[in-house]
């Protein structure tokens, strides 16, 4: 009993706490860096171009952290926002001439949406019904998704949008947020609520953490497992929708390297692979740590490659570290 | 007060080729503490299983409160009110012990955040304390989580669950199984305390002195066959074991 009685709540919050700082120290002592190295780091202009940047990883990492917290992964993301923005593109671009602009840029939208809903319906299906691990199922998907998107408009970018979105898109507030920002932040703090005060957040931990004791404890797994796909899916399908907006086209291309960055936020932010952990602002650090090493290193005017080399090494260290958090929390 | 809550009369299962229950009977009354014991495939999985509705009996009776009961699956033995901490204890470890304890059960809060899923923390928090002080189970803080619990603590959460869902049955196997000396003396104490509010306790073990502790009545199985029912008080270590290993029975051949 005495080793259970030296964990007490309030020394193992602070171990949580701890670990939780870390990672904000990390982003604060690469930002401190980036600002010595580069004093105009410290200024509107480049928070506001981070915010940007870092709009398509966070909406995409707040998606796929349900499914990692509930020990899967869906490596589909990138691919989805590829053929979503081709599809949604394609629909508001032939729907100009028939219902005018707003409702064929409405149209592309929900058609764009849809997309997310039913292949993350596909996702979930692959996995609870065909039983195959969400690895298999969702790298299948993945490589689907992409020669989709390709065969949609015969591999080229979809051209000639209205120029309304691209202002809809790039709107600034406060001088210094973008549309996306606020979208995704939104989604952020939306899915955040989600994950902590609601019943589907406590499955979502509960079926990572135990699967078995989640099903006898009568709750429909199965079926909680595919709305977590789909909403991995959907927000996805919501990125590549508002890619449209940014650049006013639509990409196969879109999301072709994004997906490992959108699972490396989560994971740098402590969400566990074994499931049943990790918290959304976690995945926001995490987000915020791989966008302003690109930011960064683009004003010191390094090879942005490098922000691939530190990305790796962060995950790596962050991972150790949380490692070391659970041994201690658990002897 | 004693009123006859369970009675089984000649219960039997089979699988395929194999019999694995003959004929089990036994009559429990409201309150009272059964310990079914037996050796290893003396069925007495098998006939927890059929009290728990995942396997359904061939012949025999079971009747439960009042009425004939033949449960087709888990969710209806749930229904009915009994309810089993298996031996895995089918909790999750991240999960803090309020959580594990309303799980797919959740209170949510009232009005409209209730309708749209949002979860009363508080409110679950309080019943489990209340529940826990009931019961004297020995749980610091609701928000630990049940990972870092030791395996006595553990047993405690998923009985004080049954208890919060108000179950009238709580089967438990083998709950002493992977425990020490004082964690074992804590799920004993914790099943003496359900006697006093009432709740009837299935007992399976091998570990004799925990049988005769905890329990009011004894069932002993053998090859699928009741073969001795005891009154706890007046049986011994001795005499258990014997009917255990067949050098007795209170049945014919």
């Amino acid at each position: 009993m005495s080793d259970i009685k030296e964990f007490s709540p309030a020394k193992r919050r602070m171990y949580m706490l701890l670990s939780e700082y870390w990672i904000v120290l990390v982003f604060l002592l690469i930002y401190g860096i980036f600002i010595i190295l580069e004093p105009l780091c410290f200024s509107l202009p480049f928070l506001s171009s981070t915010l940007n940047y870092m709009t398509e990883i966070l909406i995409l990492g707040v998606g796929v952290m349900f499914v990692v917290i509930t020990a899967g992964i869906d490596l589909s993301i990138g691919p989805v926002e590829g053929a979503v923005g081709v599809g949604a593109a394609l629909t508001m671009r032939s729907l100009v001439p028939v219902v005018g602009v707003p409702l064929a840029i409405t149209a592309g939208v929900i058609v764009g949406i849809l997309m997310g809903m039913v292949i993350g319906l596909l996702n979930g299906l692959i996995v609870t019904k065909m039983k195959l691990a969400p690895f298999i199922a969702t790298l299948g998907m993945s490589v689907i998704l992409t020669g989709s998107g390709y065969i949609f408009n015969n591999g080229l970018e979809v051209v000639g949008l209205p120029k309304v979105l691209a202002r809809l898109g790039n709107m600034q507030f406060f001088g210094f947020i973008g549309t996306t920002t606020i979208v995704a932040w939104t989604v952020w703090l939306i899915f955040g609520i989600i994950l902590k005060h609601t019943r589907f957040g406590v499955i979502t931990y509960a079926y990572g953490s135990n699967p078995e004791s989640t099903a006898r404890a009568g709750i429909n797994v199965d079926r909680h497992l595919i709305k977590v796909f789909m909403i991995s899916s959907t927000l996805a399908a919501l990125s590549g929708v508002l890619l449209i907006f940014r650049f006013n086209t639509g990409s196969p291309i879109a999301g072709a390297n994004v997906t490992l960055y959108a699972i490396a936020s989560c994971i740098i932010g402590g969400t566990s692979v074994l499931g049943g952990r990790g918290k959304m602002i976690g995945t926001l650090i995490g987000a915020a740590i791989i966008s302003i090493l690109v930011t960064g290193l683009v004003m010191l005017g390094v090879q942005t490659y490098w922000q691939q080399v530190a990305t790796g090494l962060i995950i790596i260290f962050s991972v150790y570290a949380d490692q070391l958090r659970q041994r201690n929390a658990f002897m | 007060m004693s009123k006859v809550l369970l009675k089984v009369s000649g219960v039997s299962k089979s699988f395929g080729h194999v019999q694995a229950l003959k004929d089990v009977n036994f009559e429990l009354n409201e309150g009272e503490v059964l310990g079914l014991v037996g050796d290893n495939g003396a069925g007495k999985s098998t006939f927890i299983k059929i009290l728990s509705g995942v396997h359904r009996k061939d012949k025999g009776e079971i009747i439960f409160d009042g009425d004939t009961v033949d449960f087709s699956s888990p969710s209806e033995s749930i229904e009915a009110g009994f309810e089993t901490v298996y031996q895995d204890l089918a909790l999750a470890p991240d999960l803090p012990i309020y959580s594990n304890m309303f799980l797919g059960r959740e209170m949510l809060r009232k009005g409209i955040l209730g309708k749209l899923g949002f979860v009363d923390k508080d409110g679950m928090r309080k019943s489990v304390e209340k529940n826990i002080k009931k019961l004297k189970a020995t749980l610091n803080h609701v928000d630990q989580e049940v990972g870092t619990l030791s395996g006595g603590q553990r047993q405690s959460v998923a009985i004080t669950r049954a208890v919060i869902w108000g179950k009238k049955v709580i089967i438990m196997d083998e709950p002493t199984a992977a425990l020490g000396v004082e964690e074992s003396a804590k799920v004993l104490e914790i099943v003496k305390e359900l006697k006093q509010h009432g709740i009837t306790v299935i007992f399976i073990s091998h570990t004799m002195p925990h049988v005769l502790e905890v329990s009011d009545k004894i069932c002993v199985l053998r090859l699928g066959f009741t073969v001795a029912n005891l009154n706890a008080a007046e049986t011994t270590y001795e005499e258990v074991v014997e009917y255990i290993t067949g050098a007795r029975s209170q049945i014919e051949g």
